[in-house]
C-alpha cells in the first residue's frame, strides 16, 4: 500500500478527504469515491468532453486529470453549479428550454463547458459557438439545439 | 493503466533530480502523457508533478521578443493581447489546435513533447510492432494505413507524423527552447527519427523545458497560421503553414518572409528553399505558386497519403497569398 495518496478536495465549495492510488484520475475520484457521478466518462481519453469540469473556474476534462493534481485547486461539476435548492443555471434552462438533448449522457459535460465558453466571451456568435463548443460531442447529433441553447443563454446572462 | 509514483517537487532543481530516475516522467497539463498511459504506450515509473511549481507560467514582453514560461496554459498564451499583436501565427496556431478544455489543461512545454497520433504507435496490443515505441520491432504504418503519415522527413524504420501546430510556428520564426541554461534553436530540438525514431527531440535525462522564446520580427508581427483539416474543428492538420513577411518600402518586394510546415512531415518542417526564392522578389501570384512547389522538395509519399504532396504546397501559397493582402 506505499502506493495511495491521501488528498484533500475541495468540490463544490467543501473540503473531502480521500484515499487513492496515484493513477487515479479527477474524473475517477469524483465519481467512484466522492460520488459526484453528474460528470460522465464517455472515451476516457480526452476526445468527447462528457467529462468536463471546472478547475479554478475553467473547463478542463477531468479524464485526462490526476485527482492529485487539483490538491489546492477549486473543482466545480455539474451538481456544484447551483447552490443546492437553487433555481436552474441560466444555461441549464436553455439546455431545457431549446431541447438540447436526446439521451443526455453528453449534457454535464455540454452544460459545464458552455458556462465557461459564455464566461471566456466565446459565445459571440453561432459559428464561434461551434468552435467553441467542439471539445464536446453530441453522439445523437444535437448540435443544432446545443448552438441555440447555448446563443439563448449568453443573452439571459449578459 | 498501470500504477506509478507520483511526486510533486517543490523546486525546479528537484523536478530535475526526480526527472533524471530511470521510468521517471514530467506531469504538466496531462493530455499526452495520461492518454498515452491509457492507451499502454506510456509506463511510467514515477510522476512528477510540477503543476505546481510558481513562476514557470509567465509570458514576458522585452524589446528583444517574448518570454514564454513553460507552464503556460495554450488558452492563456492565444489570447494575450501582446502575443496577438506581435505573433499573430502563434495565437492562431494555438487556438486552432485540440479542444477549450484541452487548451486549457496543456502546457507550452508540454506542447513540444506531444507525441505522434501514428494509430499504430497508439495502438500496441493490436500492433506490436512500432520502432518508435519499441526500437527494433519494426514498422506497422509501413505497407497499412498511411493518410496522416509524413511525406517528408521519413526514414525506413519511421512515417510518424509530428502531430504539432504551435512548433510549426516557432520553427518560422527562430524560437528557442530553453532547458534552464541550456539553448536550443526549435530546429535543433526536435530530431528527425532516421534509425532512432524513439528519439524525438533534444531533451536529455534530467532536463526540465523551462521556457520559450520567440525573437521579436516585422514577419512574425505580419504572420499567420493556416490549418487545413478532415474536420472544420478538435482536428490535427492534413497540412498546415506558418507564414510570416515583411515587405519593402515600396509595398510589394519582399524582404523577408518565413514558411514551415505542419501535418506533413516528421517534425516541424521549416522550408527554407520557399523563402529563399522569394526573397528579394515581388510579390506576385504566379511566382508564389511555383517557389511554394519548393516546399515538397524531397517529399515521399507512403501510398494513401500522396494528398499531401499536392495540398501542402497550395496551403503554403494561401498563407503566403493571406499575409500579404493578395487573398
Amino acid at each position: 500500500m506505499s502506493k495511495s495518496l491521501t488528498l484533500k478536495l475541495a468540490v463544490n465549495g467543501a473540503s473531502h478527504e480521500l484515499t487513492v492510488e496515484p493513477r487515479v484520475t479527477l474524473l475517477d475520484a469524483l465519481r467512484e469515491h466522492l460520488g459526484f457521478t453528474g460528470s460522465k466518462k464517455g472515451c476516457d481519453q480526452g476526445q468527447c468532453g462528457a467529462c468536463t469540469v471546472h478547475v479554478d473556474g475553467e473547463r478542463v476534462l477531468a479524464c485526462l486529470t490526476l485527482a492529485a493534481q487539483v490538491e489546492g485547486r477549486a473543482v466545480t461539476t455539474i451538481e456544484g453549479l447551483t447552490p443546492e435548492g437553487a433555481d436552474l443555471h441560466p444555461v441549464q434552462a436553455a439546455f431545457l428550454a431549446q431541447d438540447a438533448f436526446q439521451c443526455g449522457y453528453c449534457t454535464p459535460g455540454q452544460i459545464m463547458s458552455a458556462v465557461a465558453c459564455i464566461k471566456e466571451g466565446h459565445a459571440g456568435s453561432d459559428a464561434e459557438i461551434r468552435e467553441y463548443m467542439s471539445g464536446n460531442l453530441c453522439r445523437c447529433g444535437a448540435y443544432p439545439h446545443i448552438v441555440a441553447a447555448v446563443r439563448e443563454a449568453k443573452e439571459v446572462m449578459s | 493503466m498501470r500504477d506509478f509514483d507520483y511526486a510533486r517537487p517543490a523546486s525546479l532543481a528537484e523536478a530535475r533530480r526526480f526527472a533524471a530516475e530511470p521510468g521517471a516522467m514530467l506531469l504538466a497539463g496531462g493530455t499526452t502523457l495520461l492518454d498515452l498511459a491509457k492507451c499502454g504506450v506510456a509506463a511510467p515509473v514515477k510522476v512528477i508533478d510540477i503543476t505546481h511549481l510558481e513562476g514557470l507560467d509567465a509570458i514576458t514582453f522585452g524589446a528583444a521578443g517574448v518570454h514564454i514560461g513553460a507552464l503556460a496554459k495554450m488558452s492563456h498564451v492565444a489570447a494575450d493581447a501582446a502575443i496577438r499583436e506581435n505573433f499573430p501565427a502563434v495565437s492562431e496556431a494555438l487556438w486552432q489546435a485540440a479542444s477549450a478544455q484541452l487548451r486549457n489543461m496543456a502546457t507550452i512545454g508540454g506542447n513540444l513533447l506531444q507525441r505522434t497520433r501514428c494509430a499504430y504507435f497508439r495502438d500496441p496490443l493490436a500492433f506490436p510492432a512500432c520502432n518508435k515505441r519499441d526500437p527494433g520491432s519494426g514498422c506497422a504504418a509501413l505497407g497499412g494505413i498511411t493518410r496522416n503519415h509524413a511525406v517528408l522527413g521519413t526514414s525506413k524504420v519511421c512515417i510518424a507524423t509530428n502531430p504539432g501546430d504551435l512548433a510549426v510556428v516557432l520553427s518560422a520564426f527562430d524560437a528557442v527552447v530553453h532547458l534552464g541554461e541550456r539553448r536550443i534553436a526549435t530546429d535543433d530540438f526536435f530530431l528527425l527519427p532516421g534509425m532512432t525514431p524513439e528519439r524525438e527531440h533534444a531533451l536529455e535525462p534530467g532536463e526540465v523545458i523551462t521556457a520559450v522564446t520567440i525573437p521579436a520580427s516585422a514577419a512574425a508581427r505580419r504572420s499567420t497560421y493556416l490549418k487545413v483539416r478532415d474536420r472544420q474543428s478538435y482536428e490535427f492538420a492534413a497540412a498546415s503553414a506558418a507564414v510570416g513577411m515583411e515587405l519593402e518600402p515600396d509595398g510589394k518586394t519582399i524582404r523577408d518572409l518565413r514558411v514551415a510546415l505542419g501535418g506533413v512531415a516528421t517534425k516541424p518542417w521549416r522550408a527554407r528553399d520557399v523563402e529563399k526564392a522569394l526573397i528579394g522578389k515581388p510579390l506576385e501570384p504566379e511566382a508564389v505558386r511555383e517557389a511554394s512547389l519548393l516546399a515538397m522538395t524531397g517529399a515521399a509519399a507512403q501510398g494513401d497519403n500522396h494528398y499531401k504532396i499536392d495540398l501542402a504546397p497550395r496551403v503554403v501559397t494561401r498563407a503566403i497569398m493571406k499575409v500579404g493582402g493578395l487573398a
